[in-house]
């Protein structure tokens, strides 16, 4: 076991922990821990763009930017951190660029801006041009920009070291957050961190479904381990389907496509969305258009031999602006379905694509241990987080605009804070949950394979708990999810050694997983009503009466205790115990909700 | 320490625990395995796994590590092509395993297929098709990757037109997945030339008309591990998955240099 002591630590290196790195690593002695090398980060996949009312190419400002942000979130949104979001995001654009991103140019060399679902011109008049982008590739661009001013800074990080647990220590105040313990994957080796604060950026958990944009290392390890510390997940019923993934396979292709004039069509090649957002049609958030193209399945108007998807259409774009503005979504569309969108339609389906919920925190990154305390030295940012900016469900380029703005804040906030207390002692033998779970994975003789049980969640997630929910899908899932928590106490895996054994954290990252999808359907269950990314087909309105409020899910731990429990799987305390959900009220400042019409 | 015994070249591991879905065919997949905890050089061991034509490379990995292997230690996230973990070679090629698929590596004639997948060459092997890329980014880092500029900062963004803004586009690309480096000869012969990946990116910046750092950065390029080095082979540009004219952006760096002028 090893010993490092910092002042900050960030775990995570995408966009979020590398914009907190950033700010932190200026201010204090601060490690960035990431499982992947920082390039890796999932942050790169993001295409269409990053909104900030720049108004370079026509009329806009940030309260606009604000009001769609909470119209799109369903009135869910805290509206105070969507006004913080929507002010800064005109600074976070300028800050990347001064950073030296290669955002796309008007022809007088401003910044470009082109249009997004549900970004809008005075509050629903039209479709805006408010998201600034480089080409089909702005989340790449933002990783490496960001990863090169990490160079420039000279920050620290521990690549591909995987934290699997954060160390709280109690003290006369209260519980505060004091380290970090990881697993190097190169060895096999515990290290302990201790730190004055920490950052987590860990991005979002999409591989609880098997249909997704997200990456194979998208498992939620951050939303997970806070979880298991009895800390509450805020709004986890809350996932977004994509529209546009590639049919049967999910990968995204972006809302960018549709802002450039993309149409979806169904199998008799109408524009459906005239039907169902009349206004802003193939522009509508993301919920309304996912609802939608699932409805025309359901009702006969799918394409292809199974009738099970619908078509993007570009075809008219031509060639030159596919090849300019969308090379990399053309591209993925020749590579993996063999279509060529310059000359046919796409078929595409709703992907599962990002989670509204995560860690609650104030708008200053503090991570929140009930509605309203915070535990000092506990911060979060990114995708992990829940501030609420997005309420029930995200705007597209709202993402990486949350991770600049609220891991910027998030970084300060750390450092602040960490140069304004001293170290704190750890707990005695800080790693000893880690060790007991890695050493009875390494061990264990069970019969249950991690492919096995990862391949059955992500079937249950994607038959009863997407983009249409009902009181039986869900309880089928409950019942699956549980039966296979169960089963994960069995779990073992082939590779005993230590060096690279990803075999072991890949059993590792399924109980996350496991963890956060019964959260998922546990909070959707309760949510008796359709609100954004969460659609009941037993209960199809919006209901403000009864949950106009954010659910807080808490894992009930035996007898509070959060030390290791020789009794559970793998010495998981409370791996098999009960959820306590809460509801947390919503922010209200300047916006009733209303019916929500596009 | 315990691990899996090695099987040797071939006699093939057969992979029925892998769901064969309808349309798929078996292929052999002959992996360079090596784990130095175990093995004291590498070797090839051989799996039988059922892949439909559409099937990436990178789900047969996926399949023999959770069905028939779990030893089996390799590197991916995306499995889209955008992260660069993957790269490997594949049928003596250096490609992101997510982005091949099976159909265009069938034997012609419904003869039986073989996948050879192998580490990348040029930087050292840690287990199977995990290498160290310390080395790979520590060249990254050494040419200045970042956006240098003097003076006061504006209080908007700089102004670049959009021909500006064109003239590194190509080289904006890179995600750093080393298949450029580790298919150079000059890079194989001697690891301390900066090899083709930290090269495309100082063009990135050197082309870029709001960075002001191109006479370091040249500088840099100009020492004895620096561009000159390169024999304008095209084995990088053939390898980039990206599709980066990287020799190109090497010969305009060169050419910079030659006539100090960007
Ligand atoms: C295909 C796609 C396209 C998208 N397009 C857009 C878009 O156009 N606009 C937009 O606004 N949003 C978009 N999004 C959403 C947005 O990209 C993500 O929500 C955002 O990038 C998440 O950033 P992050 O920094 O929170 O997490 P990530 O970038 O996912 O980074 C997570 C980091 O955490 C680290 N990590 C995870 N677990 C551990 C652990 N246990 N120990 C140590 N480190 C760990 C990883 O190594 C990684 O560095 C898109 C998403 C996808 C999937
Ligand atoms: S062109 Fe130059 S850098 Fe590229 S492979 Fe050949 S020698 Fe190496
Ligand atoms: S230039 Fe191409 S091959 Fe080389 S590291 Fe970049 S993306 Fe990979
Ligand atoms: S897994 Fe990301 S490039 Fe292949």
């Amino acid at each position: 076991m090893q010993f490092h002591k910092y002042d900050v630590l960030i775990v995570g290196a995408g966009g979020a922990g590398m914009r907190a790195a950033i700010e932190a690593g200026q201010r204090a002695r601060t490690a960035v821990l990431t499982k992947l090398y920082p390039t890796r980060s999932h942050t790169g996949a993001a295409q269409g763009g990053m909104c900030a009312a720049l108004a370079n190419v026509e009329e806009d400002n940030w309260e606009w930017h604000t009001f769609d942000t909470v119209k799109g979130g369903d009135y869910l949104t805290d509206q105070d951190a969507a006004e913080i979001m929507a002010k800064e995001a005109i600074d976070a654009v300028l800050d990347l660029e001064r950073m030296g991103l290669p955002f796309n140019r008007t022809e007088d060399g401003t910044i470009d801006q082109r249009r997004f679902g549900g970004h809008t011109r005075d509050h629903g008049k039209a479709a805006v041009r408010r998201a600034c982008y480089a080409a089909d590739r702005t989340g790449h661009m933002i990783l490496q920009t960001l990863y090169q001013n990490c160079v420039k800074h000279g920050i620290e990080f521990f690549n591909e070291f995987y934290v699997l647990d954060i160390v709280l220590s109690d003290t006369e105040d209260g519980q505060v957050a004091t380290g970090a313990i990881a697993y190097e994957l190169a060895t096999g080796e515990i290290h302990v961190f201790q730190a004055k604060s920490i950052v987590f950026a860990t991005g979002g958990f999409g591989k609880v479904f098997k249909t997704t944009s997200n990456a194979h290392t998208l498992t939620g390890d951050g939303m997970g381990i806070y979880y298991r510390k009895g800390l509450p997940l805020e709004d986890m019923e809350f996932y977004q389907f994509h529209p546009t993934g590639l049919a049967g396979l999910g990968i995204l292709l972006t809302e960018g496509a549709r802002g450039e004039g993309a149409i979806l069509r169904n199998k008799d090649g109408e524009r459906f969305m005239e039907r169902y957002a009349p206004t802003i049609k193939d522009l509508a958030p993301r919920d309304i258009v996912a609802r939608s193209m699932v409805l025309e399945v359901l009702e006969g108007r799918g394409a292809g031999p199974d009738a099970d998807y619908v078509y993007l259409d570009c075809t008219h774009l031509g060639a030159e602006v596919l090849e300019s503005k969308l090379p990399d979504i053309t591209e993925f569309a020749r590579t993996y379905l063999g279509i060529d969108p310059v000359t046919e339609p796409v078929p595409v389906y709703p992907t599962a694509h990002y989670a509204m919920g995560g860690i609650p925190t104030t708008v200053r990154g503090e991570a929140l241990r009930d509605n309203d305390a915070v535990i000092p030295g506990l911060y979060a940012a990114g995708e992990v987080a829940c501030v609420s900016v997005h309420g029930s469900n995200r705007l597209g380029t709202n993402s990486l605009l949350d991770i600049n703005v609220f891991g910027k804040r998030a970084g300060i906030a750390a450092a602040e804070y960490a140069n304004s207390v001293g170290h704190v002692e750890l707990p005695d033998e800080p790693a000893a949950m880690v060790q007991g779970m890695v050493e009875t994975l390494r061990s264990a003789e069970g019969g249950e394979r991690v492919v096995e049980i990862r391949t059955e969640l992500q079937r249950t997630m994607d038959i009863n708990a997407a983009v249409y929910r009902t009181e039986d899908t869900l309880k089928q899932a409950l019942h699956d999810v549980q039966a296979l928590k169960e089963r994960y106490g069995r779990v073992a895996v082939m590779d005993k050694g230590k060096r690279y054994n990803t075999d072991l954290l890949e059993a590792v990252e399924l109980g996350f997983l496991l963890d956060l999808a019964e959260c998922l359907v546990n909070a959707a269950l309760a949510r008796k009503e359709s609100r954004g990314g969460h659609a009941r087909e037993d209960y199809p309105d919006r209901d403000d009466t009864n949950f106009m409020r954010h659910s807080m899910s808490y894992k009930v731990l035996p007898g509070g205790s959060t030390g290791p429990d020789p009794d559970a799987p793998l010495g998981l305390t409370g791996f098999l115990s009960d959820i306590r959900l809460d509801y947390k009220p919503v922010v209200f400042t300047r916006y009733e909700p209303m019916e929500r019409k596009y | 320490m315990t691990s899996t015994a090695a099987v040797l070249d071939n006699t093939a591991n057969t992979a029925s625990e892998i769901p064969a879905p309808d349309g798929s065919v078996t292929v052999t997949v002959k992996i360079q395995r090596f784990n130095p905890e175990v093995d004291s050089e590498p070797h090839w061991e051989s799996y039988d796994v059922p892949a439909l034509p559409t099937d990436r490379v990178l789900n047969l990995l996926i399949n023999i590590k959770g069905y028939v292997d779990g030893t089996l230690s390799f590197r991916r996230s995306c499995a889209h092509g955008i992260c660069g973990s993957d790269a490997m070679q594949i049928n003596g090629m250096n490609r992101l395993a997510c982005k091949v698929l099976v159909k265009d590596l069938l034997a012609k004639k419904g003869k039986p297929t073989t996948i050879t997948v192998a580490p990348i060459k040029g930087l050292p092997v840690m287990k199977d098709l995990y290498v160290d890329m310390e080395p790979f980014f520590e060249a990254f880092r050494a040419v200045k990757p970042f956006l240098i500029s003097y003076g006061n900062e504006p209080s908007r963004e700089r102004i670049q037109s959009p021909a500006d803004r064109e003239r590194f586009d190509d080289t904006t690309k890179c995600i750093l997945c080393a298949c450029c480096t580790t298919s150079c000869p000059v890079y194989w012969a001697d690891g301390s030339y900066f090899g083709p990946a930290a090269i495309v990116n100082a063009h990135r910046f050197i082309f870029d008309s709001r960075d002001e750092g191109a006479e370091e950065r040249l500088d840099i390029l100009n020492d004895t591990e620096g561009v000159w080095r390169c024999r304008t082979t095209f084995n990088c540009t053939d390898a980039c998955p990206r599709g980066i004219q990287v020799t190109k952006a090497i010969q305009e760096v060169k050419r910079a240099l030659l006539f100090k002028r960007v």
